[in-house]
């Protein structure tokens, strides 16, 4: 199937301030070529969310939003050090986050959930000390 | 209530977007965890809290909320504050605790979503 629109962001691993950047953008340019505020907001979420983990586990990343006819791909990539037990990071409140990431309301375990929660699908793949790579389809 | 009501039920002061005190709001959320109000905010439009980093703006920006009211005496930052702006998100900062705001707002009729958790 033909993809209509697509969109690529780095995600800077600097700054904790500037996560969230790339999901901002993304709903504003989602709200531009007409997709639904409820469909918006679900692949606002499950970005941001992604964008916060790859900020603060994986010292940044790409992401890339393909828009389809019926459907919204996203995809997160990084070069972060991996997640050993996949099932154990999806269970809500295990977080191996820092504690200084909880001091600024995140890190409460809640990040892949959420993403799983908000998307139609969901598959997440990670290699130790290679990266990760997690792919969200939103259903239009 | 409009937000102008929440403004005067928790003597609040107005940090920014002050134009925009005649919008009318239906339901809010009070948490110092933004983790949870990604997961269980729905169609609130009011955040309380008593975190302040830019995150907080952002998360309320993804959830559609339309203003943030900053507890305990918190103030934001200019970070915040233009992002703030960005997105016509109003500001305020009470001197009231979180349980007291949320309550006065709640009694007013301003409501949560009415969900729990299972």
């Amino acid at each position: 199937m033909n993809e209509v629109v697509k969109f690529h962001f780095n995600v800077d691993g600097d700054s904790f301030t500037s996560a969230g950047q790339a999901s901002v953008q993304v709903k504003k340019n989602l709200r531009q070529i007409g997709i639904s505020p409820e469909t918006i907001r679900r692949v606002s979420i499950a970005m941001y969310e992604g964008e916060i983990n790859m900020v603060i586990h994986a010292g940044g990343g790409v992401a890339d939003i393909m828009v389809y006819e019926d459907h919204i791909d996203i995809i997160l990539e990084d070069n972060g050090p991996g997640i050993e037990n996949i099932d154990l990071a999806m269970q809500e409140g295990y977080s191996t986050a820092p504690d200084n990431i909880r001091s600024l309301g995140f890190g409460a375990g809640m990040g892949l959930p959420n993403m799983k929660r908000y998307t139609d699908s969901m598959e997440v793949t990670s290699e130790l000390g290679k990266g990760t790579k997690i792919v969200m389809k939103v259903n239009i | 209530m409009k937000i102008s009501d929440i403004q005067t039920l928790l003597d609040a002061e107005v940090i920014c977007n002050e134009d925009k005190l005649g919008r009318h709001v239906y339901s809010a959320c009070g948490s110092d965890m933004m983790s949870d109000v990604l997961a269980y905010v729905k169609d609130q439009a009011v955040l309380l809290t008593g975190l302040v980093n830019s995150q907080v703006v952002r998360t309320a920006e993804m959830m559609d909320m339309v203003c943030i009211v900053f507890v305990r005496s918190k103030k934001p930052t200019q970070e915040m504050i233009d992002l703030a702006n960005e997105s016509g998100m109003v500001i305020m900062t009470t001197k009231k605790r979180m349980y007291e705001a949320c309550g006065k707002l709640y009694k007013n009729g301003l409501v949560g979503n009415g969900e729990q958790n299972e």
